[in-house]
């Protein structure tokens, strides 16, 4: 089998070998991170289309034309699904992780090159298999991103859930296919290819959380397969496992005694670690870049790292929560609730920890720093409602309302897309060898700060008047007419928002190949990839292998000679 | 524990012995290009733990949708009651023993294969002296038989679903026999892929790859091959006692 070792003796010269099929977690990282940049402007593209259709029911848009409900529900349901597998799950550990953990590790490359290769291209293959659903007869599928049977299992059920569905479910077979090979890469690489004096307790949080997210995908996705392959088996070879004996369009169908409440139990145990292995890289991001920023050691090291793995250990206990609906036994519900409202202890910890990282620190202001701030914000807004949820009997009144919409995307959309944005303003000068513009960089969080908590703050507002989600528009119900003003204000302030991003793609290309040039190490911070050239070399360090004599957050070290301490560092432990 | 002597300068007492250095890690012994077998066969299988436990986890979450569908009631409009509708199936037991005895037979063949690569791995800087013999080393080919045995265990599977469909029984006629092809299938699909890696663990003898890195294709192979036959077990056991 081709290791780290073997592989990268020398840097293959060819543009084939260099850039596309390349092996060098480097170039498959920054592959990720332009896939996910791709997806998530396609996603974009969908909810702009869904917003501006609420408003305006009956317009005529370019490209779509007037916007029927179930091309709203195809919208809806592949902005969810890209944006959940393709940006959320794809850009922190993909990309980033993918470019950085070895790095700060001390290791040469990933633990298998060839199985990150493979994994990213098989990404790749499951983003185009999930467009083609688009251009299909019948188009997208209208299920919603968690594809809940009937409606996802019977290919009469409405226009895109004949091939655009099976589409959809390959396309997310394939993900997680891919998915899979990626969490053992990362876990083989954590384990086995940390340099001599990288102890476990010396890893940055960022490796940590990679680390800790990839062993959540590696027991998730496995189940998220299994439910797909019963889902195709349902659909396409007349088994029974998740549809009941019911009628479509006035005739029976041919299946009985199936369950679709089987369907959400085997989703949600993968969903809801989802929601972690979408925001556990964001914690990490924002752990290092708030530490480096504040010029302060972090505030609870090993507190972190146990709150993480708490969280992960958690997530796997709480799938029941998003059933509630179900009709689940009061005895059942009051365990998921109980531990649901537990995850709040290491969310608290991880909280009070940034805040205490930040107490009295000399802070910078960088743009980095500002996005692990709005990281920090976000994380508190978004997960103070989650107890809200987490109750059955509130939870039956909100669960199918815009309160809902509101929650996932501050704690899990937007959170861990600031958490992404950091990560890039962050580690930008070490991918590219350039830094990126600082005023364009503020003016994009400021902007997407403000218009973040303006579309989503206000709909916990509607979903406790009773505004109901999914639907595409609300002009033929008077209670749900009089919210429209509210509806307005988030599209418009939606419009700006994602207006913004184009700052953000702009900076980004300027920045490139225009940028000033950076230094090894522009932001005085302490872990290894900062000890390497800027960019990197083929193998990280250029032939040497680092040792490790420090912790990751050294700051403000008493009597060392600069108010950080590297990690290669001679040693700053006290003798006794 | 600091353990102190009569010779022992007053002031150090109560102390703490000074810190050895931390030398742990991830240290795998990269030296130049000369590759680290050790390193990588530790790599190997710690890459093939991770797959495993996925793969453990695919049928563990089929196994949760087996014991939830047999269990669950079915509302019968006609009796206007619940019933079970699991059903029954006729599986071909007599074949499944066989092909069980097969695949048992198969996973000793291949642990015979793993020692041999190991013993000729460890053996390889001795052998390699001018004038040093090791005596003759029989030379079975544990791997081919092991090959032979895979496909006969594939083709065994398939006659045992040609016989499943003889009896009446196909995947969409009760849940019972949607499971039992669905397990039986998935697993045999994870067996094809221990085929491919079979396959090629054997061309890396005849390529005549270095007899570590062969060494290190028939190892990982190996375990994962042991695992499809605890899996074939264990899959066999839920068949036979929860149907």
């Amino acid at each position: 089998m081709a290791t780290a070792a073997t592989v990268h003796s020398h840097a293959p010269q060819g543009f084939i070998r260099k850039y596309i099929f390349s092996l060098d977690h480097k170039v498959i990282g920054i592959q990720y991170f332009f896939l996910a940049l791709t997806a998530v402007f396609v996603g974009m593209a969908l909810s702009l289309l869904m917003r501006v259709h609420m408003i305006w029911p009956t317009a005529n848009w370019p490209l779509v034309g007037e916007i029927k409900p179930e091309t709203y529900l195809a919208f809806l349901t592949m902005h969810g699904t890209i944006m959940v597998f393709f940006v959320l799950t794809t850009a922190p550990q993909g990309g980033f992780g993918n470019y950085v953990l070895p790095i700060q590790i001390g290791a040469p490359d990933m633990a298998f090159p060839v199985l990150n290769m493979l994994s990213f291209w098989t990404t790749f293959v499951g983003f185009i298999v999930l467009l083609c659903a688009f251009f299909v007869p019948g188009g997208a599928p209208l299920h919603g991103w968690t594809g809940y049977p009937p409606l996802s299992a019977i290919q009469s059920a409405g226009p895109g859930e004949a091939l655009g569905a099976d589409l959809w479910i390959t396309a997310i077979a394939i993900f997680c296919v891919a998915s899979l090979m990626g969490a053992l890469n990362f876990i083989t690489t954590t384990l086995d290819l940390r340099a001599k004096g990288m102890t476990m307790m010396r890893m940055p949080l960022t490796v940590w959380s990679w680390f800790i997210t990839a062993i959540l995908g590696l027991l998730a996705f496995g189940v998220l397969l299994s439910a797909g392959i019963l889902l195709l088996m349902d659909r396409n070879l007349g088994t029974s496992f998740y549809v009941p004996q019911i009628m479509v369009n006035g005739q029976i169908v041919g299946h009985k005694g199936g369950s679709p409440l089987l369907w959400q139990h085997l989703f949600w145990f993968f969903g809801h670690p989802e929601v972690y292995i979408a925001i556990l890289p964001g914690m990490g991001v924002a752990s290092q870049v708030l530490s480096t920023f504040s010029r302060k050691p972090i505030f609870g090291y090993r507190a972190m790292v146990y709150a993480m793995l708490s969280i992960g250990f958690f997530g796997f206990m709480v799938w029941g929560h998003h059933m509630f609906m179900s009709g689940m036994s009061p005895y059942s519900a009051f365990a998921f609730s109980i531990l649901t409202m537990c995850i709040g202890v290491p969310s608290a910890i991880k909280t009070f920890n940034w805040l205490g990282t930040m107490w009295k620190g000399r802070i910078r202001f960088d743009t980095p720093m500002l996005y692990a701030i709005g990281f920090v914000s976000l994380f508190v807004s978004g997960g103070l409602s989650g107890p809200f949820l987490a109750q059955p009997v509130l939870d039956i009144q909100l669960h199918d309302t815009y309160f809902v919409v509101g929650h996932f995307h501050l704690i899990m959309g937007v959170a861990a897309i600031f958490g992404i944005f950091a990560a890039t303003y962050y580690w930008f000068p070490k991918m590219f060898g350039r830094m990126m513009n600082e005023t364009l960089g503020r003016i994009h969080f400021f902007i997407t700060l403000a218009g973040t908590y303006a579309i989503f703050m206000p709909m916990h507002n509607l979903g406790m008047a009773g505004q109901t989600r999914r639907y595409s528009q609300f002009t033929e119900v008077a209670y749900q007419t009089k919210l429209l003003p509210l509806q307005t204000f988030i599209t418009f302030a939606a419009i700006v928002t994602i207006a913004a991003q184009f700052i953000f793609v702009i900076n980004l290309f300027w920045s490139m190949f225009k940028g000033p040039k950076a230094s090894d190490n522009p932001w005085d911070a302490t872990t290894l990839e900062w000890t390497t050239a800027t960019p990197p070399p083929h193998d990280n360090f250029g032939g040497k292998t680092p040792v490790v004599n420090n912790g990751p957050y050294e700051y403000g070290v008493p009597g060392a000679p600069k108010d950080f301490v590297m990690q290669t560092d001679p040693p700053t432990e006290p003798k006794h | 524990m600091a353990t102190y002597t009569p010779n022992t300068p007053i002031d150090d007492i109560g102390h703490k012995p000074p810190a050895p250095p931390i030398t742990g890690g991830g240290d795998d012994g990269r030296s130049g290009d000369v590759p680290d077998y050790g390193a990588r066969l530790r790599r190997a299988r710690l890459g093939l733990i991770c797959g495993i436990a996925t793969v453990g986890m695919v049928f563990i979450s089929l196994t949760s949708a087996y014991i939830f569908r047999r269990g669950l009631p079915t509302f019968q409009g006609e009796s206007n009651s619940y019933v079970r509708d699991w059903g029954s199936i006729d599986l071909p037991w007599v074949l499944l023993g066989i092909n069980t005895v097969i695949l048992l037979f198969s996973s000793i063949t291949m642990e015979l294969a793993r020692r041999k690569a190991a013993r000729e791995a460890a053996l390889a800087p001795v052998s390699s002296i001018p004038g040093i013999s090791l005596g003759e080393e029989k030379n079975f080919p544990w791997l081919g038989i092991t090959v032979v045995l895979g496909f006969a265990f594939l083709i065994g599977q398939w006659l045992a679903w040609s016989a499943m469909h003889t009896r009446g029984f196909f995947v969409y006629t009760n849940p019972s026999s949607s499971f039992a092809f669905l397990l039986t299938i998935a697993h045999a699909v994870h067996l094809g892929g221990g085929m491919i890696a079979l396959i090629w663990a054997a061309s890396a003898s005849l390529l005549r790859r270095p007899v570590e890195a062969r060494r290190i294709a028939v190892d990982i192979t190996a375990w994962y091959w042991h695992f499809m036959a605890v899996l074939w077990i264990y899959i066999f056991l839920l068949l036979g006692l929860a149907r």
